[in-house]
């Protein structure tokens, strides 16, 4: 544990962060910049994510890694495996026992309680940037509030497909002010996002900003009057589990058009397993 | 009557090179003015002086606001003025590209202002965008396909429709005929002299096609070297002009 300081990251680099995740904290949804340093990984990996969990993580954390809600996939493995060698902390899969968890494209279908920490990883944190490619154009549309233009993402959205077709990196209003992109979770995540007992962070690397979410807050995912919100998932219950609220992964099992689905969250279906459910294509 | 927009001593300096210098005139509702010159005269850095996208150094302009009475837009905040230039001003770009969401479809462009100032009835603004496409003449079936697949001369249109769907009271054109082949920009002209006139619209034209104003504008200013050289009646000006340029103007005209 002597070749590197604790969490990797020297602590001006982790003052630096933890000075833009309060700012962040302080004004929810707003894009704070921060100088992104270098990780020993890609970009597109979680590099943002990670520096916000090096700047939280103390030593007596417990640390849990998800990947599109498994703990056992190639990014959740190099992660937690990263955080064991440079911090020493204890790591889990379970989501209650976990104090940060640093998560990719998923919130965890077990709520989570007060003290936790939702670290996200964010790919691109600018929620009209496809509509609008100036930065500084994106900015003013912030600052000043106008957000016209992502009722026109969704009305393209209807008018293409006869409903709202965005299906993850869907734009909520946070508190009535910042819109924000809250990272490519599914929209049958984003109904989890407002009123949360832990804290979210969210960490973009190569584009540089964090941005977050306190407990309890409010968070309102954009729609028309006459075209709802809904979240969406697979109408299937989980192939291992049984589950009927969870999001479902659907699996290609053969090359007969056989599939299943199963929960996304892998720690929620092995505890759900092992408490007795059982699917119909479980063992 | 209080003028709509009333604009006085509008200086633009780029450097040493003067944009535009002491211009002062004032718009009343329902009048169409233009602004003629050669290239390189100052019009366009006028208009854009007066519909915010650039900041003169020195002058005023008033427009009479729905909520407050007269209001100089240079002073105002940015806030209110961007809030103008989505509900009581339009602004028509000489390039349909410019005014344009190329990628959005053409029921979402011109839904964008009604988005914009709040509407979230998806309905509504798609019957809004719809009625507003067959009054430029575009048909409705073409209503979510994009510009991109529409002729320079839609384009104008929908940019026209896009503009004019909050109803605004006040236009600014950059020359809106630019570019257009002449039998579509006589269908455009003709548009927009409807429009101008069931809508009962102030605009300001810029443009360098003296056809343009004689159909459209009531009342003409020349520009010459970011200077007024003469301004008056349109076919005051153009069938008696009095300063030389304006004259040069008029006589360069290919007759056919």
């Amino acid at each position: 544990m002597t070749e590197y300081n604790f969490a990797y990251l020297d602590e001006q680099t982790k003052r630096m962060i933890r000075r833009a995740i309060l700012k962040g904290l302080a004004i929810p949804g707003y894009q704070v910049p921060f100088a992104s340093r270098e990780m020993p990984m890609p970009y597109g990996w979680g590099t943002g994510g990670v520096q916000v969990s090096a700047a939280v993580l103390t030593p007596r954390d417990t640390f849990k890694v998800i990947d599109q809600g498994a703990d056992d996939t190639t990014n959740a493995v190099s992660i937690r495996t990263f955080f064991q060698r440079t911090a020493g902390v204890a790591t889990t899969t379970a989501t209650s026992d976990a104090t940060v968890i640093q998560t990719r494209h998923r919130i965890p279908e077990e709520p989570l309680h007060e003290g936790q920490i939702l670290v996200y990883q964010v790919p691109i944190p600018e929620p009209l940037r496809f509509l609008e490619p100036r930065e500084s154009e994106t900015r003013k549309m912030h600052s000043l509030e106008e957000y016209g233009l992502m009722h026109v993402k969704l009305y393209e959205d209807i008018s293409r497909h006869g409903h709202i077709a965005t299906s993850y990196a869907y734009p909520v209003k946070v508190e009535g002010r910042y819109v924000m992109d809250p990272s490519p979770i599914p929209k049958f995540d984003n109904p989890k996002l407002g009123d949360m007992a832990a804290i979210q962070l969210f960490g973009a690397g190569r584009e540089q900003r964090i941005y977050a979410l306190p407990p309890y807050t409010q968070v309102v995912s954009l729609d028309f009057e006459d075209h709802p919100f809904e979240a969406s998932k697979a109408d299937h219950p989980c192939g291992m589990c049984g589950a009927t609220d969870s999001y479902l992964d659907e699996l290609i099992i053969d090359d007969l058009g056989g599939r299943m689905f199963v929960c996304s969250d892998t720690d929620y279906c092995e505890a759900r397993q092992a408490a007795g459910h059982k699917g119909k294509d479980a063992a | 009557m209080t003028p709509l927009l009333s604009v006085q001593g509008i200086t633009k300096r780029y450097g040493a090179h003067i944009g535009c210098a002491d211009v002062s005139f004032d718009l009343y509702p329902g009048e169409v003015m233009g602004i003629v010159g050669e290239s390189g005269s100052g019009k366009s850095t006028l208009l854009n002086c007066m519909a915010g996208h650039l900041v003169p150094d020195a002058g005023q302009v008033v427009f009479d606001t729905r909520t407050d009475g007269s209001r100089d837009t240079i002073t105002m905040s940015e806030p209110e003025r961007r809030m103008l230039g989505r509900t009581d001003w339009a602004f028509v770009h000489q390039h349909a590209r410019d005014g344009l969401r190329m990628g959005v479809s053409a029921g979402g462009n011109v839904g964008e202002r009604l988005m914009a100032v709040g509407e979230r009835h998806y309905g509504d603004i798609r019957d809004k965008a719809t009625d507003w496409l067959g009054r430029v003449e575009i048909d409705a079936s073409r209503v979510d396909d994009r510009p991109t697949t529409f002729s320079g001369g839609m384009q104008q249109r929908l940019q026209i429709a896009r503009n004019l769907v909050t109803g605004p009271r006040l236009v600014f054109m950059d020359e809106p005929t630019g570019g257009l082949d002449v039998s579509v920009q006589a269908r455009l002209l003709d548009l927009l002299r409807g429009l101008v006139r069931d809508m009962g619209l102030s605009a300001i034209i810029v443009t360098h096609d003296l056809a343009v104003v004689r159909l459209l504008a009531d009342r003409l200013m020349v520009m010459k070297s970011g200077r007024v050289v003469e301004a008056g009646l349109t076919d005051q000006v153009l069938d008696d002009p009095q300063h030389a340029y304006s004259q040069l103007l008029v006589s360069s005209v290919l007759q056919v």
